[in-house]
């Protein structure tokens, strides 16, 4: 039976366990109907020219896992930005552990999206947010969205403020020979609030992973989100990541998405701007190896005027690694004044990597700045001259210059320990230690 | 110190250094200067080991030893230095962090262990300070932004930390206003000394006056057309090139 197949007769399996009675079930059984019909994308579509799901359909990954696992914090503690204290929603093989989290009601909601679907003091917000933004016939999205029972709920009431950063991580351990995970993740920003989340999937072992993971994010008047994503993953494991972002006015989202490991990975980031004044920040370091595959698509849409965004994509590529870059870029014809910027450089380390970098750009308002450019080149032999001269090998210079070359994404990061996380993945990346922290 | 016997050097099949003697001793420091396009710069780069140019012949050693083998990095261990007419940017590394790497990396290939930070620091400040350098500099990215004199200062500095034997001063005066190559040629003149030897690369007498060389290079088109002491600058600098490249002729 090939993966479709068996996701449309688990799905029959998966309503017998849960409230037939929730509006949310109406949802999903029309998203699974759109799934059926679309079934996964192929590389005919345009959008998913570069990218094949092919080998995967051809796993066969366990929907449910059988029996929940348990795992000991010091032994995967160093998954976790554990230098400062944060709030934390883990999850084991699909499966919330209440043990590693730490959740709270204290003003803030931070805690899970199943107890949010069911409990009838959440209805309010589900009702008016729960898969508004998310696409209703993107096929993996949809794909989610009938399977959306479990993920992060994070709601942020107007004018709040978490006491600290919150993490989600999700743990796959491994228990079956192939695990197929489907997070979904609500966050809420209202008037004024404030919110910086760090998401990572993490695979324990060698067994095949494939994540199909949305993420709906409503950003409302002069809030302020924050989102890191940290995929440093297994080299079994494989991530469609769907995030869409709803922002009003006055409005600031940066996402940053740091891809340095796993198999194949695919992000969708979509953000929707629907107010004036607002900026939406997207930044990306990719940094490949062996046979590894990453495919960035985003999309801003710019409806109205005086708003700006603001994307940056880093790619080292070596080995036989592929990458891809799709920047869509929307502004309607009222959208004037829009300042949209868009820049993708990239590094080819090997003959053997490549990389397809694409803007799309469609702009219908005449009073606009909007500028894009993306290159693609080797190292700066020069530069490498310049500190081999001063007695650094060449594969530390080497190092250091994609380093320089990555650096300016990091400055948006606005958890200095998370910076430094990230430096030292990269130094690990690269496989050099240079003589101070990077 | 140096020996440059017969160098011959092309890039991209295209012949840049034509035959090249050159003999430097230990104390010594010596002019090279021509018109455009003469090879200094190509000089400078071969001798600093940059792998873009092709050693078609003959060959240069430091201190008896050959230098065609070894890497750029491993030629700076032995106490090779280039200051560059062009130095790079290299964004979000602090000249105190490059510096850092740098010198623990030439110490590692010698079998010592890294300095120890106090160390470092106060040699950090004793350099900077005698290259009239703000502290606050020390901090910013390597080159970033950096005007073309502040360039021309941190390569000197760089210089002043790592004490080489043999130090390349490629157009170092280049971009640099009368204060600052002041102060830049006060630095190079304190880091002079029995036991090591410059070689001063420029297209100008200017600097000359501040570093006095014991011996002047004319380079035209890949070959050392003549040699002389430091009045052969000056007479450079009243009747131009032309002068050389007529007497080549005849």
């Amino acid at each position: 039976m090939d993966l479709k197949d068996k996701l449309l007769s688990s799905f029959i399996a998966f309503e017998n366990n849960v409230d037939l009675d929730n509006p949310v079930h109406e949802v999903r059984s029309e998203a699974i109907k759109n799934f059926e019909v679309k079934g996964f994308p192929t590389k005919k579509e345009e959008a998913w020219k570069y990218t094949s799901l092919n080998s995967l359909q051809k796993v066969d990954f366990s929907i449910f896992p059988k029996q929940e696992n348990t795992l000991e914090y010091k032994n995967v503690k160093k998954y976790f930005l554990h230098e400062i204290d944060t709030y934390k929603i883990v999850f084991i093989d699909g499966v919330y552990s209440s043990y590693l989290s730490e959740t709270t009601h204290d003003g803030v909601d931070v805690c899970l999206l199943s107890a949010a679907l069911t409990k009838p003091q959440y209805k309010q917000v589900i009702d008016v947010y729960f898969n508004q933004v998310a696409s209703r016939d993107e096929s993996l999205t949809t794909l989610n969205t009938a399977f959306s029972r479990e993920g992060a709920y994070i709601y942020i009431p107007k004018g709040k403020v978490p006491k600290k950063p919150i993490q989600i991580v999700h743990f796959s351990t491994g228990n079956e020979a192939a695990l197929m995970l489907q997070p979904r993740n609500l966050i809420i920003a209202e008037e004024n609030a404030e919110v910086q989340i760090i998401e990572r999937h993490q695979s324990l072992t060698e067994n095949e992973v494939f994540t199909n993971c949305v993420t709906e994010i409503f950003a409302a008047k002069d809030a302020n989100v924050d989102y890191y994503k940290v995929q440093n993953d297994a080299k079994t494991a494989s991530l469609v990541d769907n995030t869409y972002i709803a922002q009003k006015d006055n409005s600031v989202v940066r996402v940053h998405t740091f891809s340095f490991g796993g198999k194949l990975i695919r992000n969708n980031l979509n953000f929707y701007q629907n107010g004036e004044h607002m900026d939406s920040v997207l930044k990306g370091i990719t940094i490949l190896g062996d046979k590894q595959h990453v495919d960035h698509h985003t999309l801003v849409h710019h409806a109205q005027p005086n708003c700006e965004s603001h994307q940056d994509y880093k790619g080292i590529f070596g080995d036989k690694s592929t990458g891809v870059f799709n920047g869509k870029i929307i502004v309607d014809q009222i959208a004037q004044k829009t300042n949209a910027f868009q820049q993708n450089n990239n590094i080819l380390l090997s003959d053997k990597a490549t990389i397809n970098t694409k803007p799309q750009l469609e702009i219908f308002a005449d009073d606009v700045k909007c500028s894009h450019g993306c290159t693609i080149g080797q190292l700066d032999e020069d530069a490498l001259f310049y500190l081999q001269s001063r007695g650094i090998p060449k594969k530390e210079a080497t190092a250091l210059l994609m380093y320089a070359f990555a650096n300016n994404v990091l400055e948006s990061v606005r958890i200095p320990e998370l910076k430094k996380r990230i430096n030292k993945i990269i130094a690990n990346t690269l496989g050099v230690r240079v003589g101070f922290d990077l | 110190m140096l020996e440059i016997k017969n160098l011959h050097a092309s890039v991209e099949e295209k012949d840049i250094l034509k035959g090249i003697n050159l003999e430097v001793k230990p104390g010594e420091v010596h002019a090279i200067m021509g018109p455009n396009g003469s090879g200094k710069s190509t000089l400078a780069s071969v001798i600093a080991g940059k792998e873009e140019f092709e050693v078609e012949k003959g060959s240069i050693s430091l201190n008896g030893e050959d230098l065609e083998e070894l890497a750029p990095e491993e030629r700076a261990h032995k106490g090779i230095f280039l200051s560059f007419q062009y130095p790079v940017e290299i964004p979000g590394v602090s000249v105190t962090n490059f510096m850092k790497t740098a010198i623990n990396e030439s110490r590692k290939a010698r079998g010592l262990d890294d300095m120890p930070a106090n160390q470092m620091l106060k040699l950090i400040r004793e350099k900077s300070e005698m290259l009239e350098i703000d502290r606050k500099f020390l901090s910013r990215s390597l080159n970033e932004g950096f005007s073309g004199g502040e360039k021309k200062r941190n390569e000197i500095f760089q210089m002043a930390m790592m004490e080489p034997k043999l130090a390349i001063l490629d157009e170092t005066d280049s971009g640099l206003d009368i204060d600052a190559l002041r102060i830049v040629a006060n630095g190079v003149n304190k880091l002079r000394s029995k036991d090591n030897a410059i070689i001063v690369i420029t297209h100008y007498q200017r600097l000359l006056e501040y570093i006095v060389p014991d011996f002047v290079h004319v380079l035209h088109d890949g070959k050392i057309v003549k040699s002389g002491t430091k009045e052969l600058a000056l007479e450079l600098e009243d009747k131009g090139y032309d002068w050389i490249k007529q007497e080549t002729v005849v």
